[in-house]
């Protein structure tokens, strides 16, 4: 590691306080032990002991100062041993860190959504935030679509200035309102709305924990037995069997970790918001037997910097469980040792890339990896390790209590079990609705209460996901009909766009999306998502007509070349919204 | 890595490159592999003394069964890997790489880059006038290197030389995101003001002249910087003990820039700041 070079700039009292606070907390020893007269560096081998601090000091410093200032830069360089230069590179890297003291930065910041459905309010909310003298910054997908639509206002999401991050809407006393009606008979949200998300009391009274006692009694290979039968595929958007990433991760020895991938941010996206401020004790039983399963010692959830009553809701559960001996050595008795931490995103869509989430989580900037090597061996801290989504976790309780054969039963041949969606757009009640693989486009769409107006096209799995129109009404919501359709359910996004849409508004935003969300690291999708944007900004409103060549030509190459799936991705909504006429 | 003799390893893998069998050793990249079957590949973000960062995506293949084309400089041979380095998609990608940076970067003097350009057709200039571009002015900070971040394509090779890769020093690191990244020092302090210890290492590993030698850079802006008119001098350098050959570059009997030879065992083209800007005693008094 470096000798650091340091500018003169120090941190304030204030500020290497609230650093050191933070350390203190994720107990993180500091690189500079102060040993009589002799000051003795950690040296390489602690890298990984600290550098994963860096994320947690930086939202510390943030919020003390309203930016990262100079002086607390230099603070945690010392601290972490890590190069200022560096340190400047990572926090640069997000939304939610400012790295220029401009005027007014200890100021809170209003980030208001301008993604769809909330573009349409986006506007007219910005000018009167300014108005009334707020800081206002344009904020991507802030997984509140459900309330906005409901509101008829852009989703808003306060950073705090010396104060906690807040979401206006979030109500954290009482039990939540969830559309759907439990009389379905719901299995992944049934708790939600129903039992106290703070107490595991009435976790285990709902039947908590049953799973986690079973997954010991069967055994850790007969869980991922269960798991790989039961055909469960991963709800994040890639649709990877569970089971098979489960058994790569047991084959493997030596420290190995569970992550869950709660940074949920694709445009049109809010169940895992709905699991985790509701049901949050399910998720941390979830990552128990999936740790249990595959002998991995030590489990972390990366959750959306956006979602504070989320990260407190889960926060509370870790402690409760932990409290508890649901959580720690020693887990109910047994001999499993399993540890939990959270670590917070910054802004990023793409650290929702698995191998992004990695590099963010670890402390350095959140650009994908080359795949392969893959995360079953190397993944966090280039240890094995199963990254899954909080959905697809949640489908694990009940396989493990059912048995996967039952599970397997349950929906389609291509697509088994439960399934949430994520309803928004002109539906009469938007909300996280779950089902059992099968229905149809049409069908869940009635379950949010139908289409307000006359349905012009759905956006199915977000902004990385393709526009269908009402012809696939009567295609059934599966992997596999999807597939076979050209689209995908991907995160389970189905946003419903009436024909008062100006669907080029709608385009164009997606494509400054991609824009905006690029790490910027391989050539095609940095400069590619650019000169898509540019495409629709010019041709806005008017025919396209020979730039519909250029458009799949620059698709082409970021399909092909591009290092991840957001590149992979980035012109398929546009490309469908022309396929259909929308644009 | 440099693909050696097959025949002198137990451990070859065979893959197979446009139709032709290519032993190579275990461990070798696909690039490897291509350059071992005489096929040449463009390369940006690689280099031979930096681990590959795989970002600019120029040097794509077609591997059979793979959903995407990988990239070759990064991606290891595997036994019986089928390799299409001249497929339609192959030469889609390539040239659209080539036709993006060079919409959006100033590759005036990106001198290994030009050729490509025309191999794969690219036209730059297809995406219209008014495309976002770097947009940078050229950064003067001391009489030794210039920054003209106008010419980067972000290759990160800097970055790997400044760090891990050879000086570890980190005086640099790539911020920001998206297009709006750049590589910068911390809070875009100048170099003075950074850690930079002025090796050179970035400007030698910079494949397009995004940093650039002071005295390159005054001779370009003079319109004197005749490269045809240079001869290179091999030598070792005379400040230590360690032995580091130094390529002396000249033009009009006066040294203009300072390299080491990739492939020389204790460089691995890397030099100090002595060895990379200490040359001026060579000239004292000849000015007179």
């Amino acid at each position: 590691m470096p000798d650091l070079h340091l500018t003169e700039d120090r941190a304030s009292v204030a500020e290497s306080a609230a650093i050191d606070q933070t350390l203190a907390d994720l107990g993180v020893t500091p690189a500079i032990v102060v040993e009589t007269e002799r000051v003795v560096r950690g040296g390489v081998h602690r890298k990984n002991e600290r550098r994963h601090a860096l994320l947690p000091c930086l939202h510390a410093l943030q919020t003390e100062s309203g930016w990262i200032s100079r002086g607390g830069t230099n603070y945690i360089a010392e601290k972490l041993n890590i190069p200022p230069a560096e340190i400047y590179g990572v926090a640069s890297f997000y939304e939610m860190f400012r790295v220029d003291e401009a005027p007014g930065h200890d100021d809170d910041v209003v980030h208001v959504c301008v993604d769809s459905p909330c573009l349409q309010y986006a506007e007219a909310k910005i000018a009167e935030l300014t108005a009334a003298g707020k800081h206002v910054h344009r904020s991507p997908c802030l997984g509140q679509c459900d309330r906005a639509t409901a509101d008829h206002g852009p989703a808003l999401f306060i950073q705090g200035r010396g104060a906690e991050n807040s979401v206006p809407s979030d109500d954290a006393t009482g039990l939540w309102d969830l559309p759907q009606k439990h009389e379905f008979g719901i299995t992944l949200l049934k708790n939600v709305g129903r039992i106290d998300p703070t107490s595991l009391d009435a976790y285990v009274g709902a039947g908590g924990y049953k799973a986690l006692a079973k997954a010991f009694g069967m055994g850790a290979d007969q869980v991922i037995e269960e798991v790989t039968t039961a055909g469960l595929m991963g709800r994040g958007g890639a649709a990877f069997p569970t089971g098979i990433k489960w058994r790569g991760v047991a084959a493997e020895s030596g420290t190995k970790h569970i992550v869950v991938n709660a940074d949920e941010s694709e445009p049109g996206t809010f169940k895992d918001r709905t699991i985790m401020e509701n049901d949050p004790f399910a998720l941390i039983e979830a990552m128990t037997i999936a740790g249990f399963a595959t002998g991995a010692q030590k489990g972390w959830i990366y959750i959306r910097g956006e979602y504070p009553l989320a990260t407190l809701r889960l926060q509370n559960a870790i402690d409760e469980a932990r409290a508890a001996g649901f959580v720690g050595d020693g887990i109910a008795r047994s001999s499993f040792n399993f540890d939990i931490e959270i670590r917070r995103g910054a802004g990023a869509y793409i650290c929702g890339e698995e191998t992004a989430l990695f590099n963010s989580l670890e402390g350095f900037r959140g650009e994908p990896r080359q795949k392969p090597p893959f995360p079953t061996t190397n993944g966090l801290f280039d240890q094995p390790t199963a990254i899954n989504n909080p959905e697809t976790l949640l489908n694990v309780l009940p396989i493990v209590l059912d048995g996967g054969e039952a599970y397997k039963a349950l929906g389609t041949e291509g697509s088994s079990g439960y399934k949430l969606f994520c309803l928004s757009g002109d539906v009469a009640t938007p909300g996280t609705y779950e089902v059992t693989f099968g229905p149809t486009l049409r069908e869940v769409l009635e379950l949010a209460g139908g289409v307000q107006g006359t349905l012009r096209a759905v956006l199915l799995g977000g902004a990385a996901g393709s526009f269908v129109g009402p012809d696939a009404l009567d295609m059934p919501l599966t992997m596999e009909a999807t597939r076979a359709a050209g689209a995908s359910l991907g995160s389970g996004v189905v946003m419903a766009f009436n024909d008062t849409t100006d669907f080029s508004a709608v385009c164009i935003r997606i494509a400054e999306f991609f824009r905006n969300e690029s790490c910027g690291q391989c050539v095609p999708c940095r400069v590619g998502a650019v000169r898509q944007h540019e495409v629709l900004v010019r041709t806005a409103g008017a025919q396209l007509n020979g730039e519909v060549t250029l458009l799949n030509d620059i698709d082409q190459a970021m399909k092909d070349a591009s290092i991840c799936g957001l590149g992979h991705t980035a012109s398929t909504a546009v490309l469908s919204a022309i396929e259909l006429g929308l644009i | 890595m440099t693909a050696t003799d097959p025949n002198l390893t137990e451990t070859a893998v065979t893959i197979s490159v446009n139709g032709n069998d290519v032993a190579v050793p275990a461990g070798s990249s696909i690039l490897d592999a291509c350059t071992a079957a005489g096929i040449d590949t463009p390369t940006i973000c690689y280099a031979e003394n930096l681990t590959p960062v795989n970002a600019c995506r120029v040097c794509v293949v077609e591997v059979e069964n793979s959903r995407t084309l990988v990239p070759s400089c990064s991606r290891t041979a595997e036994e019986g890997m089928v390799v299409q380095t001249d497929s339609d998609r192959v030469r889609h990608s390539r040239k659209m790489v080539l036709e993006f940076l060079g919409s959006g970067v100033d590759l005036s003097q990106a001198d290994e880059i030009a050729p490509w350009m025309e191999t794969y057709g690219a036209d730059p200039t297809r995406f219209g006038d008014d495309v976002e571009t770097m947009n940078e002015s050229v950064r003067i900070e001391d009489d030794l290197y210039v920054r003209d971040y106008d010419k980067c394509v972000l290759c990160y090779k800097c970055v790997e030389a400044c760090g891990d890769d050879a000086q570890h020093t980190f005086a640099i690191s790539m911020s920001g995101r998206g297009f709006g990244a750049r590589i910068a020092t911390e809070f875009d302090v100048t170099l003075p003001e950074s850690a930079c210890v002025y090796c050179g290492n970035c400007v030698a590993v910079c494949p397009t002249n995004a940093l650039q030698f002071k005295t390159e850079f005054d001779l370009r802006k003079a319109d004197n910087w005749r490269e045809e008119d240079q001869s290179v001098t091999q030598t070792v350098c005379s400040y230590c003990g360690v032995g580091c050959n130094l390529e002396l570059h000249t033009q009009d009997e006066r040294i203009v820039k300072v390299t080491s030879p990739n492939d020389h065992s204790v460089t691995s083209g890397h030099l100090c700041i002595k060895g990379r800007f200490g040359w001026q005693y060579v000239h004292a008094g000849a000015d007179d």
